[in-house]
């Protein structure tokens, strides 16, 4: 009785304060005592490895556990340079021992269900662990019901989406590598919303760079499914015309409809077309597992969130972060903004364990980093305020934008924004 | 009974005393959204600038001078135009309380 009322007590003491400016939110990283809650974090990506990692850093006493399926984490961003020739997978792959050694609980494992009410997350191998507070980065899977032929492609590694970097990053190396000098390498490009805007520019130039170095006679042949580049346009225009004119054609509103021949004819609207290689990067929504805990309401693609804690709109105490979210206007589906709505969601569960009001004015930022040629870079960055009327985060005007060209000095900052992010979310 | 009254300023002088309250968590928060490029807590690796156990006072000149174009910058003049003042006050002091790289 008397704990309830110091707490009742506590609330009204809270209430004053933040009518002062203050509340009582702050002690950050003070570690140690009883633990404060139960953290349960399924997807060791960009969103769920950060949000573990933080939650360790600013939390302390947070008891904290990542289910993830993979032994190991492989980095997308990047990847492209592995398909071009210029990186290797060990360069893009990164252990989970830096979370481990914070306290991470890791279990390698896959979710097969969530039940909500009971705030338990049940394995495949038939175990469950109980949570307080749940966060999900699933990240993406595909949407192949609309194009005859490509899960039977995709199946039989005939066809590569390589849009989950890993052994399908190595497979599409292999059949470029296996292709013939004068062959035709053709990508298809999802309407937009999808993961990593620039991304399959970026590959098509990745690509064209090896085929050009390497394979003189062959073409790359990008299908995009929008009416013009998604992103960085200007900039990936010149480098298309630049380093790989005659090499590499760009059409716009080629939407692919069909895989045929074992992979090797795509059926367009109007037209075929033959290919040696053909990538195809399908249309994307909230993964799997965000269908198993019921937090799809957007669409019937991706998830709703609460931007001031990433909880679910759908499912209590269930948070969602990265690419499986429904994004704010101009936010895209990156690794970077992942990481940064990972920072979100660590600060505002934190304070949610202890009873204390969430930070009513998070920001997020993002910069992605495309190369065009093997050292050659181009970058687009944005920054989101949190605006209380929208219930949104929003770009801030004036702000963000791209390079005024192509350059090498963008091509180390690159490299190093990929070690620091991948030290941010792995230690 | 427990006098409230009497206990009244102690929540205020550990807000304002041992944890700072918000004003913390907030310029942690902001500062964090600076991690991915300028390393965690602001020691970065490779190319990147570590910002930590830098002085208030030479940050926010560094960051107007992006703001103004006085600095050149491949990207920094388009981020810093994105956060208030305030929030740049805030994670320069931040940057600046942490320890430096040995």
């Amino acid at each position: 009785m008397q704990a309830k009322q110091i707490n009742q007590r506590r609330q009204l003491l809270l209430g004053g304060l933040a009518l002062t400016g203050l509340s009582l939110s702050g002690c950050a990283s003070m570690g140690g005592g009883p633990s404060i809650g139960r953290v349960v974090v399924v997807g060791g990506g960009f969103g769920g490895a950060t949000a573990a990692r933080y939650l360790k850093l600013w939390g302390g006493n947070v008891d904290v556990t990542l289910i993830e399926r993979q032994s190991a984490f492989v980095s997308c961003p990047i990847s492209n340079l592995v398909l071009g020739g210029h990186k290797q997978m060990a360069d893009i792959t990164r252990g989970y021992d830096g979370l481990k050694a914070l306290g991470v609980k890791l279990l390698q494992g896959e979710v097969a269900a969530i039940d909500a009410a009971a705030k338990s997350v049940r394995l495949a191998d038939g175990s469950s662990i109980a949570y307080d507070r749940l966060i999900l980065s699933p990240g993406i899977d595909f949407m192949l019901d609309g194009i005859g032929g490509l899960k039977a492609a995709l199946d039989t590694g005939q066809v590569m989406h390589a849009w989950k970097a890993g052994p399908q990053t190595l497979a599409l190396r292999k059949q470029l590598e296996a292709m013939p000098d004068g062959g035709v390498f053709a990508m298809s490009i999802p309407k937009a919303p999808y993961r990593c805007p620039p991304g399959p520019y970026e590959r098509a130039c990745m690509v064209a760079s090896y085929l050009k170095q390497h394979k003189p006679r062959s073409k790359v042949l990008v299908l995009d499914a929008n009416p013009e580049i998604t992103s960085k346009k200007g900039l990936f225009e010149r480098a298309f015309k630049q380093h790989y004119d005659g090499l590499l054609e760009y059409r716009a509103n080629a939407e692919l409809k069909e895989v045929a021949n074992g992979g090797k004819l795509a059926k367009l609207e109007f037209e075929d077309v033959k290919a040696d290689v053909l990538n195809v990067i399908p249309p994307q929504r909230a993964a799997d597992l965000a269908l198993k805990a019921g937090v799809i309401n957007v669409n019937q693609r991706w998830s709703g969130v609460n931007w001031l804690t990433m909880e679910s709109t759908a499912v209590p105490f269930v948070h969602v972060l990265g690419d499986a979210t429904f994004p704010g206007p101009a936010m895209p589906k990156s690794g970077h903004m992942a990481n940064q709505h990972a920072k979100v969601a660590v600060a505002a569960i934190i304070q949610l364990l202890k009873g204390e009001a969430v930070n009513a004015a998070p920001v997020v930022m993002n910069t992605c980093y495309s190369f065009v040629t093997a050292k050659d870079v181009v970058h687009v960055a944005s920054v989101h305020q949190y605006d209380a009327a929208d219930k949104t985060f929003k770009a801030t005007p004036g702000s963000g934008g791209v390079s005024a060209g192509a350059n090498e000095i963008e091509g180390r900052y690159a490299l190093s924004w990929a070690d620091n992010i991948w030290t941010d979310m792995l230690g | 009974m427990i006098n409230w009254k009497a206990l009244w300023p102690l929540p205020l002088a550990a807000a304002a005393g041992l944890c700072q309250a918000q004003d913390v968590n907030l310029a942690r928060n902001l500062a964090a959204t600076c991690a991915n490029c300028h390393g965690t807590a602001g020691i970065a690796k490779g190319e990147m600038k570590s910002l930590a156990g830098r002085k208030e006072e030479e940050t926010l000149r560094l960051l107007a001078d992006f703001k103004s174009g006085a600095q050149p910058a491949t990207i920094m003049h388009q981020i810093v135009k994105g956060y208030t003042d305030e929030q740049l006050r805030l994670i320069a002091k931040h940057f600046a309380a942490l320890p430096a790289k040995n």
